[in-house]
C-alpha cells in the first residue's frame, strides 16, 4: 500500500518535472534558435521577433491541444463511425434501427425523458425557494451549507444512503427503512419500493434532486444577491406582497441565471448512470441510456451498438452545446 | 443595515420552511451515519432513529441440571444467569413458554406444581429454590423479553476496512486521485494564458471548441479511448510495460475529461485580470513565459484552488472512468466500485453499507467543508460543464 502511494507522489513528482522541463525547455529553445540579439537590421530583426512569438502560443497550448483531440475530439468522431458497424463490419444504420425496436431501448429513452423533466426542473425549484428564503435570514449559512453537502456525497455512496431509507423488511419484522417505518406509522403497508413500477424510477430521482438542489440554491443565491435594492423597495412601497414580490420582482431578474442551473443540470442528468447502476442496474424498467451503453458495452462486449447509444446521448446533448457557444462567441465578441 | 429584512415573507412560516428544507436534506446523511456505528444485531431489527432507545429482543434460556444443584441451609437451588457479564441487558418480562412471553415480570417468582420456586431477576439472574433434592437431566427452558442497552461500535469499521477491501480501496482512490488532479491543472494552465493572453491564429475558434468540449458526454469517448488501450498493449508499446489497464491510463483519461472545464475557469479568471500589470510587463521586456511564471499563476491561485477542489471531488466520487480503465478485478478497485461491489454482494449488510458509504464519504466531505468557499467561486464561474 505504501509502495502504491510512492508510486502516486512520483507520479505527481514526474508529471510537474516533465511539464516544467517541456514548458521551460521548449521556451528557452525558442528564444535561443530564433534570437534577434545579434540581427542589426531593424526589419529583419523584427521580423524575426514576430516569427518567435507566433510560434510561442503553440508551446503553450499545444499539451492541451493533443490531449484534448487524443481524448475528446478523435474519440467522439471514431465513436461515430463505431456506430455503424458491427463486429462483422460496416452494416450502416442497421444499428440505429435495431436501437428503436428495442425494448431496452424504448424504456431507457422514456427514463431519461422522465429524468429529463422531473430533476432539473425540481432541483432548480427547490434551490429558488430555499436561496430566496434563506436569503438574508441569520441562519443563513449553517442552512444552506447543509443543503449543500450532498453535493460532496458521490453517486454511489447517496445511492446507499437511499437504498438504506427504501429498505424493505418481509414479514413482522420492523421496518428499518425511513420510508417504511414512517407509512407504517401512518398506518400504511411497507412496500419493497425499489421494484415498485413505475414509481421506482421516481425514487431514483429523488436521490439526484437531493444531490442537485445545494447547487442550484447556491447559483440562485449569488444571483438574488444581486438583485438591484430598488427595485425591491420600489415593489414593497408598492405594497407587494411575498408572492409577487417573488415571482414578479426576484424570478424574472435571476432567469438568466435559471437557465444556466437548469441547462447545467440537465446535462448532467442526461448521463446519469451511477445511481441507475448502484440502485437497480436497469432492473424493473429503471435502465437509462447510460447504463444501457454500459450493459452493451461491457457485458455484450458489443462496442458497436454500445457506440450507437452513445450517440444518442451526444444528440440530445447537441442542442446546448450549440446554445453555449453561442453565448460564448457572443460574450467574446 | 438598511434591508435587514428585504424581503418580507412572513417570518415564521419562511423558517418553518426552511427548516423542514434543512431536516429532510440532512436526515439520509444522518442516518447513514448513525447506523455505521450502531451494533450489526440491532441495526438489523430496529431503525436508526431509536438508536439510543434500548431494544427488544425475544430469546429462550435453558436453565441448569440437577448436577448443578447445591445444597444450601436444608434448600437446594440452582442459580444461573441469562446474559454474559457485562453485557448490560435487561430482562423486561419473562414465561414458560414462547407464547407467553409476559407471564411474569422481572422479579417475579413462579411457583412450580412440585412446590419448588424459581425467581428471574432484571438482571438476568435466577434463584431455583426447592425443598427436595432436583433429579431432571435436562434444564427446563425459560422464554423472555431482553432490553438490550443501545451500543455503538467501531467493529463495522474495523471490519470493512480490512475484510471488506475497502482500506486497500481508499489507497487506490488516492493513487488514481491525486495525480488526476495535479496533471490537468498544469496544462491547462498554459492552454488558459496563451487563450487570454496572446494573439495567434484560431484562438476564437480554439475558444469556442473548448466550451463545445464542455458538454460532450464522456461516453462518446469511452469506447474509442478503451479500444486504443487494448491496441496499445498488442503493439511494442506493450512490450515496454503498457498495460491496458492502468493508473496510467486513468490519469491521463481523467486528464483528457476533465481538461475543458480546466481550460475554461482558468481561463475566464485570467482574462479578467488587469490589462496594465500585463502591459506594463511586457514593455520591461518580460516574456510571456516569465509573465505567465511570475505574475499570472501566482495571481490565479485562487482559480487553481477552485479547479482543484473541482477535480478532486469529481475524480474521487467517479465511478465510470475507473471501473472502465482500471477494471473491477481483485485489489485494483476504487471506493466508488468497492462500495458498489459491496452493493452487490453485501446488500442487507447494512452494518457494512454504512461504514463502507462513511470512508468513502469521508475525504470530499472534508475537502468540501472546509473548502467550500473556493469551490463556490468555480461553480459561479464554469457553471456550463454539468458535474
Amino acid at each position: 500500500m505504501l509502495q502504491q502511494l510512492i508510486l502516486a507522489a512520483w507520479a505527481i513528482a514526474l508529471a510537474i518535472g516533465l511539464s516544467a522541463l517541456f514548458f521551460i525547455g521548449s521556451n528557452v529553445l525558442l528564444d535561443r534558435t530564433l534570437s534577434s540579439d545579434h540581427i542589426r537590421d531593424d526589419d529583419d530583426r523584427s521580423r524575426r521577433d514576430d516569427l518567435r512569438e507566433s510560434i510561442r502560443p503553440w508551446i503553450f497550448i499545444g499539451p492541451a491541444l493533443l490531449i484534448l483531440t487524443l481524448y475528446l475530439v478523435v474519440p467522439v468522431i471514431y465513436t461515430l463511425w463505431l456506430s455503424m458497424n458491427s463486429r462483422a463490419g460496416f452494416v450502416g444504420l442497421a444499428n440505429y434501427t435495431w436501437a428503436f425496436n428495442n425494448r431496452g431501448f424504448q424504456i431507457s429513452v422514456r427514463n431519461n425523458l422522465l429524468w429529463l423533466i422531473v430533476v432539473p426542473t425540481l432541483s432548480t425549484l427547490f434551490g429558488l425557494v430555499i436561496a430566496y428564503l434563506t436569503d438574508r435570514m441569520w441562519w443563513r449559512n449553517i442552512a444552506r451549507s447543509l443543503i449543500f453537502l450532498p453535493m460532496a456525497i458521490s453517486f454511489v455512496g447517496a445511492s446507499v444512503i437511499w437504498r438504506f431509507i427504501y429498505d424493505y423488511r418481509g414479514g413482522t419484522d420492523q421496518q428499518i427503512g425511513l420510508l417504511n417505518a414512517v407509512i407504517v406509522a401512518f398506518g400504511g403497508e411497507p412496500q419493497a419500493w425499489i421494484s415498485v413500477q413505475p414509481l421506482n424510477n421516481f425514487l431514483l430521482m429523488a436521490i439526484m434532486v437531493w444531490i442537485q438542489t445545494g447547487f442550484a440554491m447556491v447559483l440562485l443565491g449569488a444571483a438574488i444577491r444581486g438583485v438591484p435594492e430598488d427595485t425591491i423597495e420600489a415593489a414593497n412601497m408598492d405594497g407587494a406582497n411575498d408572492f409577487q414580490m417573488f415571482y414578479k420582482i426576484v424570478v424574472p431578474q435571476v432567469w438568466g441565471t435559471v437557465v444556466v442551473v437548469w441547462t447545467t443540470i440537465t446535462v448532467l442528468v442526461l448521463k446519469i448512470f451511477d445511481v441507475v447502476l448502484a440502485m437497480t442496474n436497469g432492473q424493473w424498467q429503471t435502465q437509462v441510456l447510460a447504463n444501457l451503453m454500459f450493459d452493451i458495452m461491457f457485458r455484450a462486449g458489443d462496442f458497436g451498438r454500445g457506440s450507437t447509444v452513445a450517440v444518442f446521448i451526444m444528440i440530445a446533448v447537441l442542442p446546448i452545446m450549440w446554445w453555449n457557444v453561442r453565448q460564448a462567441r457572443k460574450e467574446m465578441s | 443595515m438598511i434591508n435587514a429584512q428585504r424581503f418580507s415573507v412572513s417570518s415564521g412560516i419562511k423558517h418553518l420552511i426552511v427548516l423542514a428544507f434543512v431536516v429532510l436534506w440532512t436526515l439520509p446523511t444522518a442516518g447513514l451515519l448513525v447506523s455505521s456505528v450502531r451494533d450489526a444485531d440491532q441495526l438489523i431489527v430496529s431503525g436508526w432513529w431509536t438508536a439510543l432507545v434500548a431494544t427488544e429482543r425475544n430469546a429462550a434460556h435453558r436453565t441448569g441440571t440437577a448436577d448443578s444443584q447445591v445444597e444450601v441451609d436444608n434448600q437446594f437451588r440452582i442459580d444461573g444467569e441469562f446474559f454474559r457479564e457485562d453485557s448490560g441487558r435487561t430482562v423486561v418480562s419473562w414465561g414458560t413458554g414462547g407464547r407467553n412471553l409476559d407471564e411474569f415480570q422481572a422479579g417475579d417468582t413462579w411457583v412450580q406444581d412440585d412446590g419448588s420456586r424459581l425467581t428471574v431477576n432484571e438482571d438476568g439472574s435466577y434463584v431455583w429454590l426447592s425443598e427436595q433434592p432436583f433429579e431432571h437431566a435436562r434444564g427446563i427452558r425459560l422464554f423472555y423479553i431482553a432490553a438490550i442497552p443501545p451500543r455503538f461500535t467501531m467493529a463495522n469499521y474495523e471490519r470493512v476496512l480490512a475484510a471488506e477491501g475497502i482500506g486497500r480501496a481508499f489507497v487506490n482512490s488516492v493513487t488514481v486521485t491525486l495525480p488526476a488532479t495535479f496533471i490537468p491543472i498544469l496544462i491547462a494552465a498554459f492552454a488558459a494564458y496563451a487563450l487570454s493572453w496572446m494573439n495567434f491564429w484560431g484562438r476564437s475558434f480554439f475558444l469556442a471548441a473548448i466550451v463545445g468540449l464542455l458538454v460532450v458526454p464522456l461516453q462518446m469517448a469511452l469506447i474509442p479511448v478503451l479500444s486504443t488501450y487494448n491496441w496499445l498493449g498488442q503493439t511494442w508499446v506493450g512490450s515496454l510495460g503498457w498495460e491496458p489497464r492502468s493508473y496510467l491510463g486513468v490519469w491521463l483519461a481523467h486528464t483528457g475529461f476533465g481538461l475543458p472545464l480546466a481550460v475554461y475557469l482558468l481561463r475566464n479568471y485570467m482574462a479578467g485580470l488587469p490589462r496594465e500589470i500585463m502591459e506594463s510587463a511586457r514593455m520591461d521586456g518580460a516574456t510571456h513565459f516569465k509573465i505567465f511564471i511570475t505574475i499570472v499563476l501566482p495571481l490565479s491561485v485562487p482559480a487553481l484552488a477552485s479547479f482543484a477542489i473541482f477535480q478532486f471531488l469529481w475524480v474521487w466520487n467517479d465511478l465510470l472512468v475507473a471501473i472502465v480503465f482500471l477494471g473491477q478485478g481483485e485489489g485494483r478497485t476504487v471506493l466508488t466500485a468497492q462500495l458498489r461491489e459491496l452493493l452487490g454482494s453485501r446488500g442487507d449488510n447494512w452494518e457494512i453499507l454504512t461504514s463502507g458509504a462513511f470512508v468513502t464519504m469521508i475525504v470530499p466531505l472534508l475537502v468540501f467543508i472546509s473548502m467550500q468557499r473556493y469551490f463556490v467561486r468555480g461553480m459561479l464561474a464554469g457553471s456550463v460543464k454539468g458535474g
